[in-house]
């Protein structure tokens, strides 16, 4: 086998690789709001739960959280008698998605906190509810301060697709495996495989930069 | 004669063991131009945030067109504490402008004044637009509508702050120290506008300021606040020229040098 040949099915699981990194991005950032948000709330349930979330999604490791929604999570469904199978992809991406959600919440908790008094004042003078505060005046202000770190979240999600392969989906180093079982080419295939991923943590970032700088725009207006 | 628009009777706050206002009397009749001077530290500056409802108090009663602004009448017509849907009716005649102006810095001048108008006062988005027009023209800054925030010279913000808080319509309008946050040569445009409020005979204004010279010019009663309480007040004219108290000499000898 020529290493030429090695491209279609590695691109077959680059595909999949990119998918299951936007969909869980997007899963994940929306868990970020919502659970950040959460955990700024005055209401004791709502924070506890977000709290709650939060420290076990980071307190765990990945790795066994994947495990443990693609193999635990059927068998506890059988013991009470519903089905809980999931599908790998389904697995994958609610794992991943669920992980860096809870990262992400940090940051948007942070970033909300970030925005200062004197934008409440303001928005509590002109008589907003704290709703309408929190959505037109310091979301649309706490977002351009998220998204550095999105940004890298983002880049180490791509990279944490990777262990997807450990529950037999067909992702990218899933595919790189297989050839080298086959040809036993490691050097090369692993080369190939650094640099795919690589390429893609590359243009992964130009996008999240170029929303940076779209989020940002009123703060670069110029005269 | 009417009854005040603004009282505070007996109000005392206080920021943990400080006690910034301590049992303050103190009116203002509706249409009135009240200035408020007096050294850093005085609780000038609290009064205002108390109106605006940005503080609470501690102990006393302020009422604002003859309804308690902190308390609501019980089932009992005793004084509770006021709930959050109080606060907000009451906080509907007041209006704000701020020292370090607090615009919206994501919106756009003109968005900084529509913002409130449509989202809390119902208005259309063509009325409120028109409304904001009407006050930039006042204000004399038709030319920056589509401008941010931070492309204009800290005047021109503070102009907006005042475009901002009247589009509210408030009945009382809430200066503090708008031009202390200002470079010198910046001061005079700012000022020009608020004489030119001053001049309209509804509006209530209370202004706490450094600005000896223009308290002057458009008060129609000057309050000298010494440890969180009046020490003097009177006619502009009198109380700069000739005050009774020892305490004003020294603090009107000492800013006007």
């Amino acid at each position: 086998m020529h290493w030429t040949e090695y491209f279609p099915p590695l691109m077959e699981g680059a595909w999949v690789t990119i998918q299951l990194t936007v969909y869980s991005t997007i899963l994940g950032a929306a868990l970020a709001f919502v659970f950040g948000i959460g955990k700024l709330s005055s209401n004791w349930a709502i924070k506890g739960v977000s709290v709650a979330y939060i420290e076990v999604f980071r307190g765990t490791s990945l790795l066994v959280q994947l495990f443990w929604l693609y193999f635990a999570l059927p068998l506890a469904g059988i013991a009470i008698g519903i089905d809980l199978r999931l599908p790998p992809v389904l697995a994958g991406v609610l794992a991943l998605g669920l992980n860096i959600g809870a990262y992400g919440a940090e940051v948007v908790r942070g970033a909300i906190q970030s925005v200062h008094t004197d934008q409440h004042e303001a928005a509590r003078a002109l008589n907003f509810t704290p709703r309408q505060t929190l959505w037109n005046v310091t979301i649309p202000q706490a977002v351009p301060e998220m998204m550095p770190s999105f940004g890298n979240l983002a880049v180490q999600n791509l990279k944490d697709t990777a262990l997807v392969s450990l529950i037999s989906l067909g992702d990218l180093t899933f595919r790189a495996e297989q050839i080298r079982n086959f040809t036993q080419d490691s050097t090369t295939i692993y080369s190939m495989l650094l640099v795919t991923y690589f390429g893609m943590a590359l243009v992964l970032t130009a996008v999240m930069r170029g929303l940076e700088t779209y989020v940002s725009r009123w703060r670069t207006a110029r005269s | 004669m009417t009854d005040p628009i603004i009282k505070f009777d007996n109000v005392v706050k206080r920021f943990g063991e400080l006690t910034v206002l301590d049992k303050l009397n103190f009116e203002v009749n509706r249409g009135e131009k009240v200035s408020i001077i007096g050294p850093s530290g005085s609780g000038k500056s609290t009064v205002l945030r108390i109106l605006m409802t940005l503080e609470s108090i501690n102990g006393g009663v302020v009422t604002v067109a003859g309804e308690p602004l902190w308390h609501e009448r019980g089932p009992d017509g005793s004084l509770v504490p006021a709930s959050e849907a109080h606060l907000r009716k009451m906080r509907a005649q007041l209006g704000m402008v701020f020292q370090q102006f607090n615009l919206f810095p994501h919106m756009t001048v003109l968005r900084n004044i529509t913002e409130a108008p449509t989202k809390v006062l119902g208005l259309s988005k063509k009325d409120a637009k028109d409304r904001a027009e009407e006050l930039l023209e006042l204000v004399g800054l038709a030319d920056q509508a589509q401008k941010y925030p931070h492309q204009l010279s800290g005047g021109q913000q503070q102009r907006v702050g005042i475009a901002r808080a009247l589009a509210m319509r408030p009945n009382v309008l809430l200066f503090d120290e708008p031009t202390s946050a200002l470079d010198p040569e910046l001061v005079g445009e700012v000022l020009n506008v608020i004489g030119k409020l001053a001049e309209e005979h509804d509006l209530t204004i209370l202004l706490v300021t450094h600005e000896m010279r223009f308290a002057r010019e458009i008060s129609d009663r000057v309050c000298f606040f010494d440890q969180g309480r009046i020490r003097e007040e009177g006619a502009p004219e009198d109380l700069f020229t000739d005050p009774n108290e020892e305490r004003t000499r020294e603090f009107l000898k000492a800013v006007l040098s």
